[in-house]
């Protein structure tokens, strides 16, 4: 085979990947060492200024980190558990198997801030269904501008939303499985709990931990549903780093500082990800 | 027990269902509203609990002048960017993921995984991260506000999903189909474009299922690049969001938005129920 031929194939898509992306990530980091604001927009140089400013004088920066690991992290855990549960159930026979398949798949198919909006009116205070309904049992809950039932308000959306693609990289997963180790344990006359514990799970492991890190990366991106749900509020009650690093560089245009905590948000994301999916695979692996 | 488990079984199921419905069913039932019944507290079911009229629905198809919303416009210019942006990855990653699955690359530490890695990786970037320096670069090459601008950024988020998944997908092609090929006198293009690349349709109907997907809900790039000339359907209706609120049209012409995609669930569906989906996907 012809050495040239590979790269023929390989080099298109690599530079048109690499040549629309050199620029912002240079210009992110050239960015982040100068002071470019409103007030004084250039690219002047003020060495790791802005760095010693996220570092020693910007809680409200870590803040809306952890609350976005928090909100990422028990979202993907909820998909897991709801997604694989309905894998399951309609990956073996049931009754409209197919129908469920589709209706289970939809979300995901659907814009998320387009339907946030429609959440939106659904979590309505006094003219939504939701506190309708509640209304039975005399509660009125402030979905949206409380700090707390917010956060679960947006949980609720990004669950909804993306349970399905989970639900369909598991199920995609299910169907892979080879057929012959559910021949053995039904032949050792293992009852379905425990085919499940021995069997199903640990065959999905490799596929689990796929699918969690694969959701773990979009639900850090979380910025649709915030910025329709709550925009960041009550307060900062639901505000997450994009959303911060939003307000700071496209709001009150601090590009500077902006993309500083860009670039920062970018390693502890690479960081953590790759810690994340290292300990995923030794604890899943493990059987 | 057993009958336990399968009433609890259905009884998840329904219940999950009714979820994803609900607001399914509360937009279209609030699209058949007006003013009075919006505003008259929560109801649901037309005639019984109030009086339904088109306006919502009306008001889509009426021009700018006539206190219409136009999502004409908007959606052809979604459907444009996304299949564009689609297409062109799909091409693009279809022959890096072809390179990447059949040929050893090996430049000092740098081997085939670590260039899949980076491809894919290219979507841990949050968009944020991006939109400032995109902003910056389309308005000095002049595509700032314009849909080839918006194109070659959907490239960057769409290219990843494809190389991810016909990498995966390759790889489970069989190499003897291009060696036979090979040794019947093609070279190595004339392999691909006329064996390999019939054989490998599935494939990319699956991947470009998914940059469908995943370009058509990009919301966030779109409001930040985009702001008169050129407007995609998720900003349209966002902007709806923010005015007084008419319930009624904006959920009509989510409804309408949302529509499209749907088909999608279904194909889908078809590819899963087949078989072709499982290895595409892992």
């Amino acid at each position: 085979m012809n050495f040239k031929h590979k790269f023929v194939f390989l080099l298109p898509g690599l530079i048109v990947l690499i040549g629309i992306l050199i620029f912002p990530i240079i210009f992110t980091v050239r960015l982040s060492l100068s002071g470019w604001n409103s007030y004084n927009p250039g690219l002047d140089f003020v060495g790791i200024k802005n760095y010693i400013r996220l570092f020693t004088d910007d809680p409200r920066f870590w803040e809306s980190f952890f609350r976005l690991s928090f909100l990422a992290i028990t979202t993907v855990f909820l998909q897991y558990i709801i997604g694989f549960f309905l894998a399951h159930v309609v990956w073996k026979d049931i009754k409209f198997k197919r129908f469920f398949r589709v209706l289970f798949l939809i979300p995901m198919m659907t814009t998320p801030v387009i339907m946030t909006v429609i959440w939106r009116t659904f979590f309505h205070e006094s003219l939504g269904p939701l506190n309708d309904f509640l209304s039975i049992f005399g509660v009125q809950p402030q979905w949206l501008s409380s700090p707390g039932l917010a956060k679960i308000s947006i949980i609720v959306v990004e669950v909804w939303q993306w349970t399905s693609f989970m639900f369909l990289l598991l199920l995609a997963g299910l169907l892979s499985l080879p057929k012959e180790p559910f021949l053995a344990a039904s032949i050792d006359g293992a009852s379905p709990f425990k085919k499940f514990m021995y069997v199903t799970f640990p065959l999905m492991a490799p596929i689990s931990i796929g699918a969690i890190i694969i959701r773990l990366i979009e639900a850090s991106k979380i910025m649709d549903t915030v910025f329709v749900l709550t925009s960041g509020g009550p307060g900062t009650a639901t505000e997450t780093s994009s959303f911060y690093i939003f307000i700071k560089g496209l709001r009150e245009f601090q590009m500077g500082y902006a993309a500083t905590m860009s670039f920062t948000y970018l390693i502890i994301m690479i960081i953590s990800l790759t810690i994340i999916a290292k300990v995923l695979t030794k604890v899943l692996m493990k059987e | 027990m057993p009958k336990l488990y399968t009433f609890l079984k259905y009884f998840c199921v329904i219940l999950w269902s009714c979820f994803v419905i609900a607001p399914f069913l509360w937009a279209i039932s609030t699209s058949f509203k007006d003013f009075n019944s919006v505003t008259g507290g929560a109801t649901y079911i037309p005639w019984l609990q109030f009086e339904p009229t088109l306006d919502g629905w009306s008001v889509l198809f009426k021009p700018g002048s006539q206190g219409g919303i136009n999502i004409v416009g908007p959606y052809f210019n979604s459907i444009f960017v996304t299949f564009t942006a689609s297409f062109i990855s799909i091409a693009l990653g279809t022959l890096a993921a072809y390179a990447l699955s059949r040929y050893t690359f090996k430049a000092g530490f740098v081997q085939n995984n670590d260039i899949t890695f980076f491809f894919i990786s290219q979507r841990i970037m949050p968009p944020v991260v991006l939109s400032i320096p995109f902003f910056i670069f389309l308005s000095t090459i002049g595509l700032l506000d314009s849909l080839a601008g918006l194109i070659l950024v959907y490239i960057v988020l769409l290219m990843p999903i494809a190389v991810w998944i016909m990498v995966d997908f390759f790889n489970r092609v069989p190499k003897e189909i291009d060696e036979t090929a090979l040794i019947d006198g093609c070279n190595p293009f004339q392999a691909f474009f006329k064996v390999v690349l019939p054989n490998s349709i599935p494939g990319m109907i699956v991947a470009g299922l998914f940059c469908i997907i995943f370009g058509w809900i990009d919301f966030f790039f779109a409001f930040i690049l985009t702001f008169t000339n050129v407007q995609l359907l998720p900003v349209k209706i966002v902007a709806l969001n923010s005015s007084i609120t008419p319930w009624w049209s904006l959920s009509a012409a989510a409804l309408v938005s949302v529509a499209p995609l749907i088909i999608v669930a279904f194909v889908v569906e078809r590819f899963l129920s087949k078989g072709n989906l499982s290895g595409a996907l892992k």
